[in-house]
């Protein structure tokens, strides 16, 4: 079938990264800890993320006061909302589709909107298995943003989506972030 | 849903066990092998491959590649996604800086760090 021929080398085209955890912990808990601000701000990057959840909602995430004393320090700025994008599918708690876009840099700004979708599976009575997969095709500032590329430059780079992730999962299993 | 079979308490205890308690056992045993490891650098390089396509990277017949690509997957190094009609291997990365995070604490990451370094600038000399 041509269609079928068609969306296969599309597919073929995409640059997907794909990530997966498990956390000892109800998929309600992982979801809520993705999805609630009070949760995702206090892990990973630290900057609180704002969604709503429905079909066409809107999704965004504000700068963190670290973020905002870091660029301070460095004398660049930081824009009130750094990743701004929209919710597409949401099905608590299992499954999460958004598109993406990183304004923190001009770089990442001009990747534009990326697609990312968290599922959430639960493979043993309260045990989860998190999978996120970030189709980054075309955005190859964004993909290297989040395969952890600038971690040891400082100034907030970050490890990335296995950074992120293993602090998720110390903050849920332990109670706290990972040291530092 | 259950992903793995698990229709008895034991079964779940034992995965639960078996999923944590092996986690690191596996990565560890995963990665000493140099085939499964250059799989891995296959995957770094880029990402998303058919077996096909690895097959072509090993001197290895097709069924041995399948079996260290099973041992990559229930490590966790290797995750596979449906794509069609093919199936596509990712790297992932996490159980590897979970063990990063599990062993290396800032303080010895700055030591190693500098170790590192100093052996880049050495080998650079010579």
């Amino acid at each position: 079938m041509t269609t079928t021929e068609t969306t296969d080398t599309a597919q073929d085209e995409r640059t997907l990264q794909v990530y997966r955890v498990y956390i000892k912990v109800a998929p309600e808990k992982v979801w809520q800890a993705i999805t609630d601000p009070e949760w995702n701000g206090r892990y990973g990057y630290g900057a609180p993320q704002f969604f709503e959840l429905r079909p066409g909602g809107s999704y965004r995430s504000t700068a963190s006061e670290e973020m905002r004393k870091v660029s301070d320090e460095m004398g660049y700025g930081i824009p009130d909302v750094v990743v701004d994008g929209e919710v597409l599918e949401a099905d608590p708690p299992r499954r999460l589709v958004q598109t993406f876009r990183m304004l923190m840099s001009p770089d990442a700004a001009a990747d534009g909107f990326t697609r990312l979708t968290y599922e959430i599976a639960e493979v043993a009575p309260g045990v989860s298995r998190l999978t996120v997969t970030h189709d980054v095709t075309g955005a190859p500032n964004l993909a290297a943003v989040v395969a952890g590329a600038y971690e040891d430059q400082g100034g907030g780079g970050g490890g990335g989506w296995a950074w992120i992730l293993s602090d998720l999962k110390s903050l849920l299993e332990t109670g706290s972030v990972l040291a530092g | 849903m259950v992903a793995f079979p698990c229709r008895d308490p034991l079964t779940c205890d034992l995965l639960v066990t078996y999923l944590f308690a092996m986690d690191d056992d596996r990565v560890f045993k995963a990665l000493a092998d140099p085939t499964r490891r250059l799989l891995l650098d296959r995957l770094f390089v880029r990402d998303g491959q058919t077996l096909t396509e690895l097959e072509s990277a090993v001197e290895m017949t097709r069924y041995g590649v399948m079996k260290h690509l099973r041992v990559l997957e229930e490590a966790g190094l290797v995750v596979s996604r449906k794509s069609g009609r093919e199936k596509l291997h990712f790297l992932n990365p996490v159980p590897i800086r979970l063990i990063h995070d599990r062993w290396i604490d800032k303080y010895t990451e700055h030591r190693v760090a500098a170790l590192v370094d100093l052996k880049h600038e050495l080998e650079e000399q010579s």
